[in-house]
């Protein structure tokens, strides 16, 4: 069970102006301003669910996510995944989940697949037993056997998100959280990774909480639908409740965007 | 020539408000490049207090050229190489460059010219004015005459393009070289030490002296430096003056002469 | 005693894979080695060419003048090779791989060190291990025990007081990524200016080196001990005081990740 509530966050960040003049004015103040990266924000989901988390750039999507996973402590509010304030007991915490960042790897680019499983193996100290079945079982779904042998650095996008997918869940996590993870795929490979999650979710009832801006990954894998726009949950519901017939997603989202003016 | 002069003008007016931009960047730099001639001079008081007789020039003037020396550092470091001009010859992209309409060696000579201008124009008036308001011997001397400054601005403008005239012959070089890399590496250590980084030239032995003041790299820093503590006066500047002259229209036509053998390889083969 | 056995051995599993992927491009290791190796030769000729000219600097002669720096060195590469992770900080943060760190059951502190481990710095290491036997084999030193356990408590206590300064730089990424150049004078610089005994840089920096940044107690009161200039065993101890310089570094990593948690990237 994840809850989030009344969760606030904001960032300060430094103005820099491009331009000769305006770098010489920098040099004696700098100007900050404040963004408001999340403000009152709530949910909560049950376990084995999926849910789709979409917005568009900039709403506070990877705010959201980095603080279920405990990267960031939010400035008010409070946050629960199963029992746990997740940036007060860290180490306790990222062991129950596994974060797929679909633009960057968390495997060893040199080295064969094969060696970052064994060194994740060590990292979450995976038992043995557990360890070989969860290989084993991901490497028959994902159909990795002829890439396990393979660097990193060689492999498609598509192979190594199925790798990428593999390597956070060899821990057996009872949360998944995945960040754009068809980002940049082709047809096939999109298709393998979303028919993967699904029967994730429907063999180990793993929590599946997704941000992605391919309405297709939520209209294949999610009944359920968080929209974010400036900070704000705007939309709590389920895909039926946005869908006006004949609209295909894509449009559909433009227009819920363009309605909340965002 | 207008037109190109204009070009650099502004390609160092972008570098220079780059360099602003990172205003604490630049800031750090210049403590830790104070920081550097404080200890080097520390180093040397040391061996003053130790034996006094040994020094080959005078306290003063060693602190001065310590400091010069820190100050001007983006001049003379050969360490500061063109990176983007080294991969481009590595890579080959180097070939795409000949289809302009433009002399490549005038090309990366002005813009290593500009690069370097620009970073030290940045770091060297706080290290210079806070050096001379250093108690003597541990400051920066005042000019001693008008004249002799002339000289300094001179030379100094001379050694920064015997400097960067070696490092085209290197850039040139490297399309010879199976190891960009490896060849930047070997001529950083031995210029650094050749020309007088490592420790100032006057204090090596006489005849390894002689040596050094055979190559050109003697010609970079270390000529200005002696030139403005004095050291380096009379019939000796005139024609050490000479020589730098010499030794930058020889880099020059080394590195151009080795431009035209790389260029008809890169016709050849294509790249 | 289970944790640490486990850490060590997942340390060893970080190092062996991030060795095998140095040697993936072995040409670019070996010519930074030799890079690495011609670089602090220049240092060392530095000073060969300065003692031709002077006999002896602040009662130091040549032959323990290249003991005191080739033990510096020494010091300094080992930080240097296995704290490589807080070296290269600034581009772990800026890459936001500190996220994927934050995201792993393990301490930071294990993780970062894990990240990265350079064996170019073996070049180094063996140009100080060269100058180190040649000063031995110069200098009028009476080896014993005591002087060889001086010598490896002067490695112990330099690389742990080189690593805490390494983890301060790593520290201040969290705050800012202009500007850490500053902190290159208290690792380059203490690695090049260490060749000399302290206390040729005057009282002051003596002071400097005792108290605030422990030099001193892995470079030059040890340095006394193994030359005989003193007889008291607590000056060849005082490296091990120096260890507790981490304590400080380990605190401001602390509270550096807190800040990070706190702002994000």
């Amino acid at each position: 069970m994840i809850t989030m509530e009344h969760v606030c966050k904001s960032y300060k960040v430094a103005k820099r102006d491009a331009g000769f003049k305006e770098a010489c004015k920098s040099l004696f103040c700098r100007e900050y301003e404040t963004i408001q990266a999340l403000s009152d924000v709530s949910f909560t989901i049950r376990d084995g669910e999926m849910v789709g988390y979409i917005g568009p750039n900039g709403a506070g999507k990877s705010s959201t996510i980095k603080i279920l996973s405990g990267i960031l402590t939010p400035d008010s509010g409070t946050c629960d995944v199963n029992g746990r304030v997740p940036w007060k007991d860290r180490i306790r915490h990222v062991k129950e989940i596994g974060v797929v960042f679909g633009q960057r790897t968390q495997l060893w680019w040199d080295v064969p697949v094969i060696d970052s499983f064994a060194l994740l193996k060590d990292i979450y100290s995976i038992p043995e037993e557990i360890y070989q079945a969860n290989k084993e079982e991901l490497t028959r779904r994902l159909s990795l056997s002829e890439l396990l042998r393979t660097p990193t650095r060689q492999l498609s996008l598509g192979q190594r998100m199925r790798c990428e997918i593999a390597a956070s869940l060899l821990h057996s996590p009872k949360v998944l959280f995945l960040d754009e993870p068809t980002i940049g795929l082709d047809a096939v490979s999109k298709l393998a990774v979303r028919d993967f999650i699904l029967r994730q979710n429907e063999l180990h009832g793993t929590t599946v909480i997704l941000t992605t801006h391919d309405m297709q990954d939520i209209e294949a894998l999610t009944k359920r639908i968080i929209l974010i726009g400036k900070g704000k949950i705007l939309m709590d519901g389920t895909l039926e409740d946005i869908r006006k017939s004949g609209e295909n997603m894509d449009e559909t989202v433009a227009t819920l965007y363009h309605s909340y003016g965002i | 020539m207008r037109l190109v002069c204009r070009k650099y003008v502004s390609f160092f007016r972008l570098r220079f408000s780059m360099g602003l931009q990172y205003r604490v960047a630049a800031l750090a730099g210049v403590v830790t490049q104070f920081f550097w001639g404080f200890m080097e001079i520390m180093v040397f008081r040391a061996f003053y207090e130790t034996d006094a007789q040994a020094f080959p020039v005078s306290f003063a003037s060693t602190a001065s050229y310590i400091w010069l020396q820190q100050a001007f550092l983006a001049f003379f470091m050969v360490w500061f190489m063109e990176n983007e001009i080294l991969d481009a010859i590595v890579n080959g992209n180097v070939a795409y460059e000949l289809c302009r309409p433009v002399d490549i060696y005038g090309m990366w000579f002005a813009r290593s010219v500009a690069n370097r201008a620009s970073r030290a124009v940045l770091r060297c008036f706080p290290i210079l004015v806070v050096a001379a308001f250093l108690p003597a011997p541990f400051g920066i001397m005042k000019p001693r005459d008008p004249v002799s400054f002339l000289w300094f601005i001179w030379t100094l403008a001379m050694g920064f393009l015997v400097t960067v005239a070696f490092c085209m012959v290197v850039y040139m070089l490297a399309f010879f070289t199976v190891s960009a890399q490896g060849l930047r590496i070997l001529c950083v250590s031995a210029v650094e030490f050749l020309s007088g980084l490592v420790i100032p030239l006057p204090f090596f032995p006489e005849k390894i002296l002689r040596v050094m003041q055979a190559l050109p790299f003697a010609y970079m820093q270390n000529v200005p430096l002696l030139v403005y503590s004095g050291d380096l006066t009379g019939r000796q500047l005139w024609r050490t003056a000479a020589l730098q002259l010499l030794w930058l229209v020889a880099l020059i036509l080394l590195g151009r002469a080795l431009w035209l053998l790389a260029k008809r390889r890169i016709v050849v083969q294509g790249g | 005693m289970m944790g640490i056995k486990n850490s060590w051995k997942l340390y060893r599993h970080y190092i062996s894979i991030v060795v095998r992927e140095t040697m993936t491009y072995k040409v670019s290791f070996f010519l930074s080695a030799v890079g690495q190796f011609l670089v602090s030769f220049n240092v060392f000729l530095g000073i060969f060419f300065l003692f031709q000219r002077f006999s002896h600097v602040k009662g130091f002669t040549y032959e323990e003048v290249l003991l005191c720096f080739s033990i510096m060195l020494l010091e300094f590469s080992l930080a240097e090779m296995w704290a490589r992770g807080f070296d290269a900080f600034g581009g772990i943060v800026r890459q936001g791989e500190f996220d994927r760190i934050l995201v792993r059951p393990r301490s930071t502190v294990l993780q970062v060190l894990g990240s990265r481990f350079e064996l170019s710095r073996m070049g180094r290491m063996l140009q100080s291990v060269v100058i180190f036997g040649y000063g031995i084999a110069k200098s009028d030193v009476d080896w014993n025990f005591g002087r060889g356990l001086t010598v490896a408590l002067m490695l112990i206590g330099g690389t742990a007081l080189f690593t805490g300064l390494f983890m301060v730089y790593a520290a201040l990424c969290f705050f800012t990524l202009d500007g850490l150049e500053f902190m290159n004078v208290f690792t380059d610089g203490a690695r090049e200016y260490g060749k000399y005994p302290v206390n040729v840089y005057g009282k002051r920096m003596l002071q400097f080196c005792t108290f605030i940044v422990p030099y001193a107690l892995v470079q030059y009161y040890p340095l006394l001990y193994l030359l005989g200039r003193v007889k008291n065993p607590a000056y060849a101890a005082l490296p091990l005081l120096a260890c507790l310089f981490l304590v400080p570094c380990y605190a401001l990593w602390r509270f550096g990740v807190k800040k990070y948690q706190s702002a994000g990237s």
